[in-house]
């Protein structure tokens, strides 16, 4: 059973054929006494989007929250098995998650901007990091996240107007120009566009393609079409467990599993 | 009314002959010794209590007027009030005493509530582990927020005075003891200003890398804060406006002198509201209700800061 599912995430990663970022071996997580994923192991390759699709409550988004530590703010959460990002555990006890969390930026499903100036927000991680000496560096590093991120057009005027005040598209831009201004490795996204109207998520799908250049980004979504779009592999979980992993292509024209073929066929999820 | 400092005139009637004269209905004094009167040039005045039923006689009424009348006396507003410390008489009796008193009092409330409150709900909220005997301090918590008041007046005189000899009937011991009154409020409004920041924003930073700790300073305790300092001024006007437990500990007594620190002795305002209150003579009546009066002023202020420090930095997302 656990060298079957290892098998099928190693496979799923040697298909996209590019270096392995994220190498996580059979992770169990339990809520409490209630387990939540089921041996899932997968390889995340480098400069590509992974998508995880999967009906609500699969465990997607508590894996990707293994990724970068965040169930450490759960109590109850607890978390085994071994995941590797560039072949060092992010569970070993030498980790910091707060290093981590700066290596690995997360956007949420709901834009959460500080109530603070669009600037304040962008320049938040690079200040507390220490990445910019004088108010001069910080500035182009604002600068170019925004940039990066596509929004700085539509805020270069004003910087100092609170973040909270944008509309929600423009709030998940900050909210991921504010990630890739730690000059983060890996960017994950949990369901980036779900409180998005169509024009936002356009444009977030956009940047998503733009940034996967420069990043390993993982992003959850409960759009297949969107998954289909905007990544190179996808995973399918089901009940806590990694059914399938491949390609995009070959997951949605040519499932191998009958419960993928079923959930992006429409027929349940 | 105010009186003047000077020494009583001796009684009018008879030494002038423009004496006064009252008359109660029915007349008890003849029509003829009123004509008499204000042919001399003086007054009559008619009042329909007879002088048996009333407290003021009439050759009271008739003194009072006649230093009316040569503006001996006035009424306006006794500016004494607030001047003045407290007295055995009532017209030159003040609340200044009980009001520096009060003041003192709400420094040390402040100094030991706000900080050690606001420090046990961010610990409690952003750090204690959940277990069993966190459980046990919420409760508690909860439960001395109802405890009555006195009952921590007998604390602050058991502990504070007897055990510890803190001096008594001063502002120090009335802050310590009404502190203690004040911080269940003081964490429990802060608790929930601190649960009312939504997860996400903590969720945010962490995400970014802030450790825990930046996390709180730097985003949910200035969200939180507002809610804190509403939660902290409401807990001050609660102090402000307790008295048993003050009496417990002294600060009942008379004091003729303005304290000059906290530890002087020294009684706060609603214990001198009490005080007046029982007083025996009929002019310590208006002085209570005058000092209700100037009670209720400062706890309308305290109450308007609250409401403007929410109205000012309430923050939306």
């Amino acid at each position: 059973m656990k060298h079957e599912a290892l098998s099928t995430a190693r496979a799923g990663a040697a298909a996209a054929g590019t270096a392995t970022k994220v190498d996580a071996r059979i992770v169990n997580v339990f809520y409490g006494d209630k387990q939540a994923i089921f041996d899932v192991s997968m390889r995340i390759p480098d400069r590509s989007v992974t998508a995880f699709i999967g009906p609500s409550g699969c465990g997607k988004s508590t894996f990707l929250r293994c990724i970068n530590r965040m169930n450490d703010t759960i109590d109850i959460a607890r978390v085994e098995g071994v995941i590797d990002i560039d072949g060092e555990d992010v569970n070993d006890r030498s980790v910091d998650p707060v290093v981590l969390r700066a290596r690995v930026g997360m956007v949420f499903q709901k834009p959460n901007p500080f109530p603070k100036s669009i600037y304040d927000n962008v320049a938040y991680g690079a200040r507390i990091h220490g990445l910019a000496r004088t108010k001069a560096d910080l500035d182009v590093v604002v600068q170019s996240a925004l940039e990066r991120a596509g929004l700085w057009n539509e805020v270069k005027d004003r910087l100092e107007s609170p973040g909270t005040g944008l509309s929600g598209g423009q709030q998940q831009r900050l909210v991921i120009a504010r990630a890739i201004a730690v000059n983060p490795e890996i960017i994950l996204m949990d369901e980036p566009c779900s409180a998005l109207d169509p024009i936002a998520t356009a444009k977030i799908e956009e940047l998503i393609d733009e940034l996967r250049t420069r990043f390993c980004i993982i992003i959850v979504t409960h759009s297949m079409a969107q998954a289909a779009r905007v990544s190179q592999q996808t995973a399918f979980f089901h009940l806590g467990k990694l059914i399938e992993m491949g390609p995009t292509e070959g997951i949605f024209t040519n499932p191998t599993d009958q419960r993928t073929q079923d959930y992006i066929t429409g027929r349940f999820g | 009314m105010e009186v003047t400092s000077e020494p009583l005139p001796p009684t009018p009637a008879p030494r002038c002959g423009c004496a006064s004269i009252v008359l109660s209905l029915p007349p008890s004094v003849g029509t003829e010794a009123v004509r008499g009167t204000i042919r001399r040039g003086g007054h009559a005045w008619l009042i329909a209590t007879p002088e048996a039923q009333r407290t003021v006689s009439d050759r009271q009424i008739a003194w009072t007027r006649s230093l009316l009348d040569q503006g001996r006396i006035t009424t306006g507003f006794n500016f004494d009030l607030l001047t003045n410390a407290d007295s055995t008489y009532p017209e030159i009796a003040g609340t200044l005493a009980a009001i520096v008193g009060s003041l003192f009092t709400m420094l040390i409330v402040a100094l030991l509530a706000l900080p050690i409150g606001v420090a046990a709900a961010i610990y409690l909220e952003e750090y204690a582990p959940k277990n069993w005997l966190t459980g046990i301090i919420e409760v508690n918590i909860n439960n001395l927020a109802a405890v009555p008041s006195i009952v921590f007046g007998l604390l602050g005189a058991a502990v504070f005075l007897n055990f510890f000899d803190l001096p008594r009937s001063a502002p120090l011991v009335g802050g310590m003891v009404l502190a203690l009154l004040t911080l269940p409020t003081v964490i429990i409004a802060s608790r929930a200003a601190l649960k009312a920041v939504p997860p996400s924003i903590r969720d945010a930073a962490l995400g970014l890398g802030a450790s825990r700790t930046q996390s709180v300073f730097h985003h949910v305790v200035p969200l939180a804060a507002p809610g804190m300092m509403t939660g902290a001024i409401i807990g001050l006007a609660r102090a402000l406006g307790e008295t048993a437990p003050l009496l417990l500990i002294g600060m009942v007594a008379f004091v003729a002198e303005v304290p000059n620190g906290p530890s002087d002795e020294a009684t706060a305002l609603p214990v001198l509201i009490y005080k007046w209150s029982t007083g025996a003579e009929r002019a310590w009546e208006p002085m209570t209700a005058a000092a209700i009066v100037i009670l209720l002023v400062f706890m309308i202020l305290m109450n308007a800061v609250a409401v403007i420090l929410r109205r000012r930095f309430e923050r939306r997302w």
